[in-house]
């Protein structure tokens, strides 16, 4: 049998709100999320709130627990005193759309100008090698779940709307080390992107960012570090500098791939889509389909297709170059 | 000041009077000459001194502490930093951080000159001798060592920067050490401040004759 314990949560929406107080019963081996899910089906049925898979794994259901960024599903009521009061808020950093749910997508849009993966030239898709010791650094960033707690705890833009503009944050830091350490990855310039346009100068390494990541991410040490300690290789070394000088080379620009003889057919490091942010070759946020007149169907049903294109049945292959993500190589 | 810093008998040199370059230093000391002239402003190790300075300062870990702890930004994770405005380490005057490589370089040859010091207080005197002085000094150089290959640039130069581990099996074992250092870097960064001040207030009570050095050979 459970036990009623004090929570107090933020229910409002974009235009205010503020902090209420339940008293929820709590049974053995329940999580934050659970008390939530307790709340809806009982005493607040409106309450908004985002979860999936109440694994860990999904990364939706970022909340700020006592002021601590945290996913619900994985906060473990026994980690309180019986007595504690549990305060629930929504993510400070992104705007509140309703009560624990909030407007992400500046996470989005920064992973849109995050340059992607440039393919080698001249190797075709299903011929690529790669060992795994040369993998390994970049795999440890694919354990990212995109909770957004890094976001939403770093400091640059947690009390700085104004900073958002210029500031990516740690989870593309992440990604833009686990290219430039990607042993296939085409592009060079990756860390002065991270430097010019991502703010890797904004951060000042206090590792907050690698405290809340649920998934242990150590987004400081094996990612901002390195990349800050790649922008002073270009920089500011003089031993680097130095031997770039004397020995007119260096290995850091070592080529991502020596094409095969075979396949040499690939132009030069694939030119990107410099629509809008100079460097990206993402692609720009796609909204619904539209009618002739710019408006939306009424019904969804009465679209061409369903939903987003699949590759099953309703996609022609290969996809039109300006579905891609990422600039193909030209191979024949 | 500018005494207390060298124990004749033995030949212990406190690390931080290493090297000994100014025309104040006593003949022992001075294993690499004396080019600067004696003036109070000048520190004895004038040469190596600032750059062990401006190693901690710009040390990552070091910087996370202070950053923390005296600039508030953050004071604590998801707490507001009390600051109008925050640029971090964009502009002057912390754009210099990234100078940490040029400290890291000039902190490895500290280290070289701190073991030199270390392995010439074996000889005093008239041949081998050995006291707890050399336990102490010989501690400090393997910490200062240990503290220095695992600073993140090391680990960067080591092979952090290679792009395939696979082309660089030397580098990526040294990495994989390296690596294996530097996650404890914390540690590392507080336990040489202890053994740098413990070794200089032992070298410096020894000269001082507050308490006698024990002597194992010699
Ligand atoms: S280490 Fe850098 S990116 Fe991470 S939270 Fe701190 S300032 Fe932000
Ligand atoms: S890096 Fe960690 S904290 Fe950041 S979004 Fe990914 S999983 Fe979440
Ligand atoms: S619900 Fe999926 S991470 Fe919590
Ligand atoms: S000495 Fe601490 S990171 Fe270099």
């Amino acid at each position: 049998m459970g036990t009623k314990r004090h929570f107090r949560v933020w229910r409002g929406d974009d235009s205010g709100g503020d902090i209420q107080d339940y008293d929820v019963e709590v049974n053995d081996g329940e999580v934050v999320l659970d008390i939530i899910h307790r709340l809806q089906a009982t005493q607040t049925p409106d309450l908004a709130c985002r979860w999936n898979c109440k694994a860990g794994k999904c990364g939706s259901c970022s909340m700020e627990i006592n002021g601590m960024p945290r996913l619900g599903c994985m906060t473990r009521m026994s980690t309180f005193e019986e007595t504690e009061t549990v305060t629930i808020t929504p993510l400070r950093t992104f705007p509140v759309i309703r009560d624990l749910v909030t407007d992400v997508s500046f996470n989005y849009e920064k992973a849109r100008e995050t340059p992607a993966f440039a393919p080698p030239v001249g190797v075709a898709p299903g011929e690529y090698r790669m060992q795994q010791v040369d993998v390994e650094r970049s795999q440890e960033f694919r354990k990212c779940i995109e909770c957004f707690l890094c976001q939403n705890t770093c400091h640059v833009v947690r009390d700085h709307d104004e900073n958002k503009p210029a500031f990516s944050g740690p989870r593309y830091f992440i990604r833009a080390a686990e290219l430039d350490m990607h042993p296939l990855d085409d592009r060079e310039d990756r860390k002065e992107y991270a430097q010019a346009k991502q703010g890797l100068g904004y951060c000042n390494i206090t590792k907050c960012c690698t405290e809340v990541c649920p998934e242990h991410i150590k987004i400081t040490d094996n990612a901002i570090i390195p990349m800050k300690e790649r922008v002073v290789d270009r920089r500011y070394d003089p031993l680097v500098w130095l031997g770039r000088k004397i020995f007119r080379r260096d290995q850091l620009d070592e080529p991502a791939y020596t094409p095969a003889p075979a396949h040499s057919a690939g132009s030069s490091v694939p030119s990107v889509h410099t629509e809008g942010t100079p460097f990206t070759s993402g692609r720009r946020g796609e909204g619904a389909p539209v009618r002739d007149d710019g408006r939306m169907d009424v019904a969804e049903l009465a679209l061409p297709t369903q939903g987003g294109p699949s590759p099953f049945g309703d996609q022609e292959f290969p996809l039109p170059p300006g579905h891609l993500n990422y600039d193909p190589p030209a191979h024949d | 000041m500018h005494k207390w810093y060298y124990v004749d008998d033995y030949h212990y040199l406190t690390p931080f009077y290493s090297p000994c370059i100014t025309d104040r230093c006593v003949a022992g000391s001075a294993e690499f000459g004396t080019p600067l002239p004696k003036f109070w402003l000048i520190p004895e190790a004038a040469f190596t001194l600032p750059f062990l300075l401006l190693f901690r300062l710009t040390c990552y870990y070091y910087r996370k502490a202070y950053y923390r702890a005296f600039w508030l930004s953050p004071p604590a994770c998801a707490v507001p930093d009390a600051h109008q405005k925050y640029t971090g380490e964009t502009r002057f005057p912390l754009i210099f951080q990234n100078i940490h490589r040029y400290a890291f370089y000039a902190a490895g040859i500290i280290s070289l000159i701190n073991t030199w010091d270390a392995i010439r207080a074996f000889h005093s005197g008239d041949g081998f001798g050995f006291g707890l002085g050399n336990i102490v000094l010989v501690g400090n150089v393997v910490m200062l060592w240990l503290y220095t290959l695992s600073c993140h640039s090391c680990r960067h130069i080591a092979g952090g920067r290679l792009k395939h581990f696979s082309a660089h099996p030397v580098r990526y074992r040294f990495w994989t050490f390296v690596s294996k250092l530097n996650t404890r870097h914390m540690m590392l960064a507080w336990i040489t401040l202890g053994t740098l001040a413990l070794t200089d207030f032992y070298v410096m009570a020894v000269a001082a004759d507050w308490f006698p050095d024990l002597r194992f050979v010699g």
